[in-house]
């Protein structure tokens, strides 16, 4: 299995953020070679035979995705590039935007040359200002160096990257939310169908894709299909509906560990060698109780889940929603899980954009009743409420719009039923718990 | 005569080019108007709407649905200070880091000191969880955030 370093290869360089330097790591040559030998359907075939699922959370095939496109288009036909990275715990997409901007840079000229896009709109979240600084440099550099703006390099391929800042909102994550967020609109996911590919932004043909995707694109176009497929893990034989985790993926890993960070590793890496080989362990002589195998919405593994390995696949087997963004938190056993649902459910609260009822209602619900079981109030009947709001959110049971409910729901599910006897231990002691801030006043 | 200068108004028309719509130009002439006058007056969105083609009240619709952006009777101190509360700072201490800040400062999330030098807020994750517990220096990161690290944030802040 190779496991050399593509995506954090440079980002300990020094100025690995300039196109001098990317240029002279082979930098946008593939990107030369690609506009003058191939035709865009050629990168579009490639991509989509390479296996390379999206980054940001569904795992969606890329090069799939881009063939939704009407065939023959008169065009405008738009690339959002979602740099929202809001989902808790995940911070991958920072890390490349910041250290090397233009290995992304180059994925978008090709996807825009695959998908015949001439503008695309980058919308990075307020809070990542240093990104967003250095990513308008690099774009800038292009721009003088001739590699963006009309007729590049001599070519009929033009090209504009626009960077739009959101305003720190997680729905804006959701791609419907962005469309609408660059809009200059309150971002309120659409219904669906039509989906982007059809009718996106200014109602017209729209790919979204995440920045880690993007960057394994312009390494798939460089290094080929046999290499991003000798990384990871093939299809389940059994599964006929699996698609395979081909490829390097960004772990990142948070919470109780001594060591974290964020590392390049071929998909397939079970949480416990995630934990001791990358964590190196839990400080304290402690036991891991939970992780969160992806961000929040994707529910707990258990210490005894923990040789699941952490490919598209692993974590549903065990009750996860997912492998989310591969954004791996560490909950040792001194920690109260009620607490941590507590936090879980206040985050889905705040962020629930309001527009679905069940959703607005429904986090906000499951944030009282964990507040009470927080505050030793709990009532036995109140987890089988939880469960039965939990249910009831979301696009699964088809109460709302987008997904942030089923995010929201999930964890509630896993906690209570992977948790149940500490939840029912805590209300039957009437325990509160130990932290000092019981409550805390709202900004907004 | 208007209200906002000259110089706000040419920033914000050379984002109109960018977009097939002007409403488009909604947040980026929010966030120029928000980062020059720290907060965003009633006569700043009759502008913005005039120059985008906009009634006052879909500028407002927009900037109001974020919850980010200050009003008159709330605007923002000089810096705005961000202390994350989401999971993997929650899990190393950010409930004890914000009571800490609250307790220096003499101020709640969401308020602003005397001397109007700090507003002080709470995020949602803000992405820099390797170095939890983790603020916002207005939009820039700073990481593992001790109590002691907190005091001389603000000192610096402060001076």
């Amino acid at each position: 299995m190779t496991n050399e370093p593509v995506l954090l290869a440079r980002i300990n360089k020094a100025n690995s953020e300039k196109l001098e330097g990317y240029r002279q790591d082979g930098g946008y040559q593939t990107f030369e070679k690609v506009l003058k030998e191939k035709s865009p359907i050629d990168v579009i075939t490639q991509v989509k035979d390479s296996g390379l699922r999206g980054r940001g959370g569904a795992g969606f095939p890329t090069g799939l995705k881009w063939t939704f496109l009407p065939k023959d288009h008169p065009g405008p036909i738009y690339l959002c590039i979602n740099a929202d990275e809001s989902e808790p715990c995940t911070f991958n997409n920072r890390i490349l935007m910041e250290k090397d901007p233009h290995q992304v840079l180059e994925g978008i000229m090709f996807a825009c040359y695959a998908i015949r896009s001439q503008t695309a709109y980058f919308y990075i979240r307020y809070e990542y200002g240093h990104a967003y600084r250095i990513l308008q440099k690099a774009i800038d550099e292009l721009y003088s160096a001739g590699l963006l703006g009309k007729n590049i390099l001599g070519s009929n391929f033009s090209l504009d990257i626009f960077l739009h800042r959101g305003a720190g909102a997680y729905i804006c994550g959701e791609e419907t939310g962005l469309i609408e967020s660059l809009e200059g609109k309150r971002a309120w996911p659409r219904i669906k169908p039509p989906f982007p590919a059809i009718e996106g932004a200014f109602r017209k043909p729209t790919i979204v894709n995440n920045v880690e995707t993007l960057a394994c694109v312009t390494h798939i176009m460089r290094k080929g299909n046999d290499w991003f497929k000798s990384i990871g893990v093939p299809p389940d034989p059994k599964n006929p509906r699996d698609a395979g985790s081909y490829g390097p993926k960004l772990y990142c890993l948070s919470g109780h560990v001594n060591e974290t960070g964020c590392w390049e590793i071929p998909m397939g890496i079970t949480a416990r060698q995630l934990i001791e080989q990358y964590g190196k362990g839990v400080p304290n002589n402690r036991k891991v109780k939970a992780i969160i195998p992806g961000g929040l919405s994707m529910g707990f593994m258990t210490e005894s889940e923990l040789d699941t390995p952490l490919d598209f696949n692993g974590p549903g087997k065990v009750g996860c929603l997912g492998l989310g963004t591969a954004a791996v938190t560490v909950i040792d056993d001194q920690t109260s899980m009620i607490d941590v649902l507590h936090n879980i459910c206040q985050f889905y609260a705040h962020e629930s954009c309001g527009q679905c009822t069940p959703c607005r209602e429904g986090t906000g619900w499951m944030l009282k009743i964990t507040d009470r079981l927080r505050r030793g109030q709990g009532r036995q009947e109140d987890l089988d409420i939880l469960v039965e709001v939990a249910d009831r959110i979301g696009i699964m049971p088809g109460t709302t719009i987008c997904g942030l409910s089923d995010g929201a729901g999930w964890p509630v599910k896993n906690a209570i039923r992977k948790f149940r006897a500490e939840f029912e231990d805590a209300i039957r002691t009437g325990r509160r718990s130990n932290l000092k801030s019981l409550t805390m006043a709202g900004a907004h | 005569m208007s209200f906002l200068s000259e110089t706000i108004r040419k920033q914000i028309e050379a984002y109109i080019p960018r977009y097939p719509s002007k409403q488009a130009v909604t947040l980026p002439a929010l966030h120029i108007v928000h980062d020059e006058l720290r907060y965003v007056p009633k006569e700043a969105i009759e502008e913005i709407a005039e120059m985008l083609d906009l009634a006052p009240s879909e500028v407002y619709d927009t900037m109001t649905f974020y919850q980010f952006f200050r009003e008159k009777h709330n605007p923002l101190g000089k810096t705005r200070l961000w202390v994350c509360r989401s999971l993997a700072c929650h899990l190393r201490g950010a409930d004890k880091l914000l009571d800490h800040f609250c307790d220096k400062l003499r101020i709640h999330p969401g308020e602003t000191t005397k001397d109007g030098k700090i507003t002080l807020e709470f995020a949602e994750c803000i992405g820099a969880c390797e170095g939890a517990p983790c603020v916002l220096i207005n939009d820039e990161h700073r990481l593992n955030i001790s109590h002691e690290k907190a005091d001389q944030l603000i000192n610096e802040l402060t001076k």
